[in-house]
């Protein structure tokens, strides 16, 4: 059996992003496969489905099969449960804590003019976008919180340095 | 095969479609009911947001901010947003008054020594505090239309045919499970700590007391022997009368057998 085959299979009934490591452990010793014929393999079957409704894609955890986004207007059709549309409260509290974790509650309420309720950070943490990551050490040692790996994987990133630097809208016009 | 087209015109260009035309304008003679200007307020994510919409609604640049005018219209709107009865966070209250601070500032004459010192625009936090906020404001969008899981995209797996993979538990004998309980007490009695507790009776301070008692008459055993202070106040007057009469301060005298022991003092 071909290893590119093999890898195939497991990425589609894995059903989570899986890393390099990951994929190479499922082989023994003696099938010795290297890391470099793994990820010849991978780029493979990403050009087998370039023309497909599904994509090979690599984000922050590894390599996941999905389908492409322009099939989701049908896709979402089989569930009776729109996906949930974020409020601007909660992506403007993500958008600080994406662009300058580790942050205080009060770092995020400094930069919005507003409180932050709990039920946002707590929304955040539920879907595992934001964890909290120790205390910050300065007068009553508030909470700091940061994003995630499954922040990145869920937006189809490989690292928080894809998200497009912090512009101004003035920037942006004179652009 | 069946093209099907999903409609992905940009939403944000159409008001409204009305009989299949899109209206790109809202008409002028359009009713707006009371109710909608209530949504429209609450719909500011704050007072940086509201100042940022009115700023960017009369296309006035940010850094060059007419502060008179802005501010009359942040108060027209939070005066409006409390007639409406809406709940009006303390924040908006902070900002008007940061605005009319702004404003009394560049109001004020100064000397020409203190206008050297204090140069700085009065409204350059305000400015850097809006542009961080338009900033982040921005790049919310931005993360928003990021193809995302479970929205744009889903992932793609196929049953791999081998069921639910359940776990096989391991199955437990209770013998095991008993033997694994002896096993924890054992080690708890080894690891249990060696208390010193503080002893509530002395023997010294009963030897002071039953001495004391002895001064004026001779007193029966018995009467050192308190119910209330049960086994270890009957071992502790015993090692002190053991002590006190070692220590030749006190004799011991039994009249017959079974009787009574008496305690006298040893006068020197």
């Amino acid at each position: 059996m071909n290893s590119k085959d093999i890898i195939e299979a497991v990425l589609f009934a894995v059903n989570k992003p899986i890393s390099l490591k990951e994929i190479s452990d499922i082989f023994l010793d003696e099938e010795s496969l290297t890391v470099s014929q793994i990820q010849t393999d991978l780029s493979q079957i990403e050009q087998d489905y370039v023309n497909k409704p599904v994509e090979l894609i690599q984000v922050a955890s590894g390599y996941r099969f999905q389908v492409r986004a322009k099939y989701s207007p049908w896709i979402r059709r089989l569930w009776q449960e729109k996906p949930v549309k974020y409020s601007k409260a909660l992506l403007e509290t993500l958008a600080v804590i994406v662009y300058q974790q580790p942050v205080t509650r009060a770092e995020i309420e400094k930069v919005r003019g507003v409180s932050v309720s709990t039920s946002i950070i707590r929304t955040l943490e539920e879907r595992s976008w934001v964890v909290a990551c120790g205390y910050k050490e300065v007068p009553g040692r508030p909470m700091q919180y940061k994003t995630t790996k499954a922040f990145l994987n869920d937006l189809n990133l490989n690292n928080l340095a894809e998200l497009p630097p912090l512009a101004s809208l003035d920037e942006w016009l004179s652009i | 095969m069946a093209s099907v087209e999903a409609s992905n015109l940009p939403e944000y260009s159409r008001v409204a479609t009305v009989g299949g035309e899109p209206y790109e304008k809202v008409p002028h003679d359009l009713y707006i009911p009371p109710d909608a200007l209530e949504v429209f307020l609450e719909s500011f994510e704050g007072p940086l947001d509201l100042l940022l919409y009115l700023i960017r609604h009369q296309n006035l640049s940010i850094i060059d901010i007419p502060v008179l005018k802005i501010t009359q219209q942040y108060i027209e709107y939070i005066t409006l947003m409390q007639h409406l009865k809406l709940e009006l966070a303390a924040e908006y209250l902070v900002m008007a008054a940061m605005l009319a601070e702004i404003k009394s500032n560049v109001l004020l004459p100064r000397e020409a020594k203190e206008q050297a010192a204090a140069e700085e625009d009065p409204r350059a936090e305000l400015i850097r505090r809006l542009q961080e906020y338009e900033q982040f404001k921005l790049a919310a969008d931005s993360i928003d239309q990021y193809p995302r899981i479970g929205r744009d995209n889903y992932q793609a797996t196929v049953d791999a045919g081998i069921g639910d993979l359940q776990k096989t538990l391991p199955t437990l004998e209770l013998s095991s499970l008993t033997e694994a309980f002896e096993e924890v007490l054992k080690r708890i009695g080894r690891d249990s700590h060696h208390m010193v507790k503080r002893e509530k009776l002395s023997v010294r301070d009963r030897m002071a007391s039953i001495l004391k008692s002895l001064d004026d008459k001779p007193r029966v055993f018995s009467y050192f022997c308190n119910v209330h202070e049960g086994r270890q106040g009957v071992v502790v007057s015993f090692l002190a009368i053991l002590e006190l009469s070692k220590d030749g301060l006190i004799e011991l005298v039994q009249i017959d057998t079974y009787t009574g022991i008496w305690l006298k003092a040893i006068v020197a």
